[in-house]
């Protein structure tokens, strides 16, 4: 029996040297042993041969698999004015004027059952569907038995997973917090020396190093010249607070938020220690004027680290970017984007905080394949003469969209959980009624020349308010083209708000400060 | 979202639901796994709070009225709709398609004829289902869309025009048939259809 023990002992203690060895030194120091490499070639491998076995099974049993995931419904892209003209085209003028037509309504109900099949927004609150199954059974959209080969690899898969890699990367996670927690700490009682921001530095980099090993993330950084800063504000698209680690992998970054209590508390403190972070209290979140001030401050110190911000706001399923907050805009800061893409194919990393709270989302990601994506660095941007912090924040977020392959939306991230201001069907309803009010009015007088000086712009408002007034309407896009590449799941790209913006801009309209 | 869209529902239903609104098999999982996804209170139906949550649906300004064609039986608060209703309502909107024309000519109409089209468009003015379109109830839907731009005055002459217009029997209102004739010209089957892809 004690033998027994002795060699459980023994098993753990080398263990416990190969991983200290093997996965904690190297990333320590920044290097690479090659292990995680080997393990993604032979997931890839693994993943294609799985893909490769279901289309052949598909092809023989004759199953039309729809790989149709462009979308449920085919949208009619017209303008309220254009597919209203083509529903009143059949009826003669009314000499009277007031042209309103019973068929009006046909153009509401079919945008109004366009949106109940499929709309823009709420799918964004959810896991992004895949086209070929991926050998983890979360995300079979419509699983029925294929092979015994595909069952055993996924059995196999599951046992991988769950009893080999998940326990070493809790394992992982976990020293790597804590050592994050006991090195801050001690670097924090040292004296204001250069070498103190040095270290760290180092000590952060280290352990989010191995915190990143804990997920198997496998990250590609472009562009790295156009990395941010001090005295600067970095800005990327929100999926889940791994983004955080991503990040903060190849540099050092000051983080904004709510202070906790409990765990991240602990570490919330220990991180301030080491070298300043913004902290608020949950009371003082909600006063604009003192979180701007806090970022001005910092920002406007040279020596202090570029902040990180998620200008969304929530979590959003890594397909599309929605709207960005005003407030880290306003600033007057360099501002560096940052976009950050995940490969769905290895581990969906979206968290749906609805679904999942914060432990089940982790071990959910300690059981997925692996971590693996993408991000770019953009050349910094500045606040242009004449633009606002909104227009500012639309070019950011447009920016970003498009080197990420993401939709750009102008929704609000908030509308997960609060429900859609009355104002944007107030100008709908606005818009409609111009169209019958200006009919009246050009039949009875018809004014020379050109119509167009009467018409709005179809396309966002952007409403002129005095400045100082901060409650104006902003109506979300429709979106114009779509181009759904055939056959590629990975891109719902759309050149979006670029365009949008140089109709708006052009039209001599100044941008609409809306409230949050 | 997830295996659980297909396994609860089951080959006989999807059968019969094939049947009754000629979708194909594949289209009605697809449109299983949006009933569920808007299904917060996963209890295999909607209610009119699911159906606020689309935040497009609800800055439409009739889309208290679309929501309401999806619960016939009253304007109840309680109101669900389970799946078949679901895609009973939606299969109004599929295109109609030429071969449909040469089915059986005793079996009921389709779902989605223009006839039926339009009596789905007719009912969603005609609130108290009498079968006519008053002078109040086509203010109503009038005022839904355009909200408080125009005056009173101005919306009670848009409404009066548009029932001298259509109406033929001087009852004042406007029946299905005259609606039909108003409309003759217009082409319902393009814009009141939506291409569903397979």
């Amino acid at each position: 029996m004690e033998d027994f023990w002795a060699v459980v002992l023994a098993g753990l203690k080398v263990w416990v040297y190969l991983i200290v060895a093997l996965l904690m030194v190297p990333a320590m120091f920044g290097f690479s042993l090659g292990i995680s490499e080997t393990y993604m070639k032979i997931l890839i491998k693994t993943l294609e041969w799985a893909t490769l076995r279901i289309q052949t099974v598909n092809t023989e049993q004759q199953i039309l698999k729809s790989p149709s995931f462009n979308g449920l419904i085919q949208r009619e892209e017209g303008s309220m004015e254009k597919e209203l003209g083509e529903l009143r085209r059949s009826r003669p003028k009314s000499p009277l004027g007031g042209d309103f037509s019973l068929s009006d309504c046909f153009y509401f109900y079919r945008r109004g059952v366009e949106d109940i099949v499929e709309d823009e927004v709420t799918q964004r609150f959810s896991s992004e569907e895949l086209v070929w199954w991926n050998l983890l059974t979360r995300t079979n959209y419509d699983f029925h038995y294929i092979s015994l080969k595909l069952t055993m690899v996924w059995v196999l898969g599951v046992f991988v997973r769950y009893c080999i890699l998940a326990p070493l990367r809790i394992m992982l996670a976990s020293i790597g917090l804590t050592w994050l927690v006991i090195g801050t700490t001690i670097v924090g009682f040292l004296p204001e020396w250069r070498l103190k921001s040095w270290l760290s530095e180092w000590v952060h980099v280290m352990c989010y190093r191995i915190c990143a090993r804990g997920l198997s993330a496998t990250i590609h950084y472009h562009n790295k010249e156009n990395r941010p800063r001090k005295g600067g504000i970095c800005v990327a698209n929100h999926t889940s607070p791994i983004d955080v680690v991503i990040l903060c992998n190849d540099g050092c970054y000051a983080m904004v938020g709510q202070s906790h209590g409990g765990l991240m508390g602990v570490l919330q403190r220990a991180m301030a220690k080491a070298c300043p972070h913004i902290w608020f209290e949950r009371a003082d979140m909600k006063d604009r004027h003192l979180v701007a001030k806090r970022l001005r401050d910092h920002v406007n110190d040279k020596t202090k680290l570029p902040i990180l911000i998620f200008p969304e706001g929530t979590c959003i399923n890594n397909t599309s970017v929605m709207m960005f907050k005003k407030g880290s805009f306003e600033i007057g800061a360099t501002i560096y984007p940052v976009a950050i893409k995940y490969d769905p194919q290895f581990g969906d990393a979206f968290w749906n905080s609805a679904k999942y709270n914060m432990v089940s989302y982790l071990l959910r990601m300690m059981t997925s394949w692996a971590i693996v994506c993408d991000v770019w660095y953009l050349p910094a941007m500045h606040q242009q003469e004449g633009e606002d912090a909104v227009q500012f924040a639309n070019r950011v977020k447009s920016a970003i969209a498009h080197q990420g392959g993401l939709l750009d939306l102008c929704w609000d991230g908030g509308l997960k959980r609060a429900k859609v201001k009355d104002t944007f069907k107030e100008q709908q309803q606005k818009m409609y009624s111009n169209m019958l009010v200006r009919d009246q009015q050009e039949t009875r007088r018809r004014p020379t020349g050109d119509y167009k000086t009467h018409r709005r712009l179809q396309d966002p408002q952007e409403i002129t308010r005095p400045t100082g007034d901060h409650k104006t309407h902003r109506r979300p896009q429709d979106p114009p083209e779509t181009t759904r590449p055939t056959g590629d799941h990975k891109t719902h790209r759309r050149p979006q708000c670029l365009k949008k913006e140089k109709c708006t801009t052009g039209s001599g309209h100044i941008t609409l400060r809306f409230d949050h | 979202m997830g295996s659980r869209a297909s396994t609860l529902l089951r080959e006989e239903e999807i059968e019969e639901i094939k049947k009754e609104t000629g979708f194909s098999h594949s289209q009605i999982t697809r449109l299983y796994s949006r009933f569920t996804s808007l299904d917060k209170g996963e209890n295999g139906t909607l209610s009119r709070e699911d159906f606020q949550r689309i935040p497009e649906l609800a800055i439409n300004p009739l889309g208290d009225r679309i929501i309401n064609a999806f619960f016939p039986e009253g304007l109840d608060r309680e109101d669900q709709v389970n799946f078949r209703g679901f895609m009973r309502t939606l299969a109004h909107f599929r295109p109609i398609e030429d071969n449909e024309k040469n089915k059986d000519p005793t079996a009921s109409e389709p779902l989605n004829s223009r006839t039926n089209k339009l009596l789905f468009a007719f009912r969603l003015y005609d609130l108290d289902r009498d079968d006519k379109i008053s002078r109040d109830e086509l203010l109503q839907v009038l005022r839904m869309m355009v909200g408080v731009n125009i005056s009173d005055e101005q919306l009670g002459s848009i409404a009066d025009r548009t029932i001298q217009e259509a109406d033929q029997n001087g009852d004042n209102s406007i029946s299905f048939n005259e609606f039909i004739k108003v409309l003759e010209k217009v082409d319902v089957e393009q814009k009141m259809s939506i291409r569903f892809l397979h």
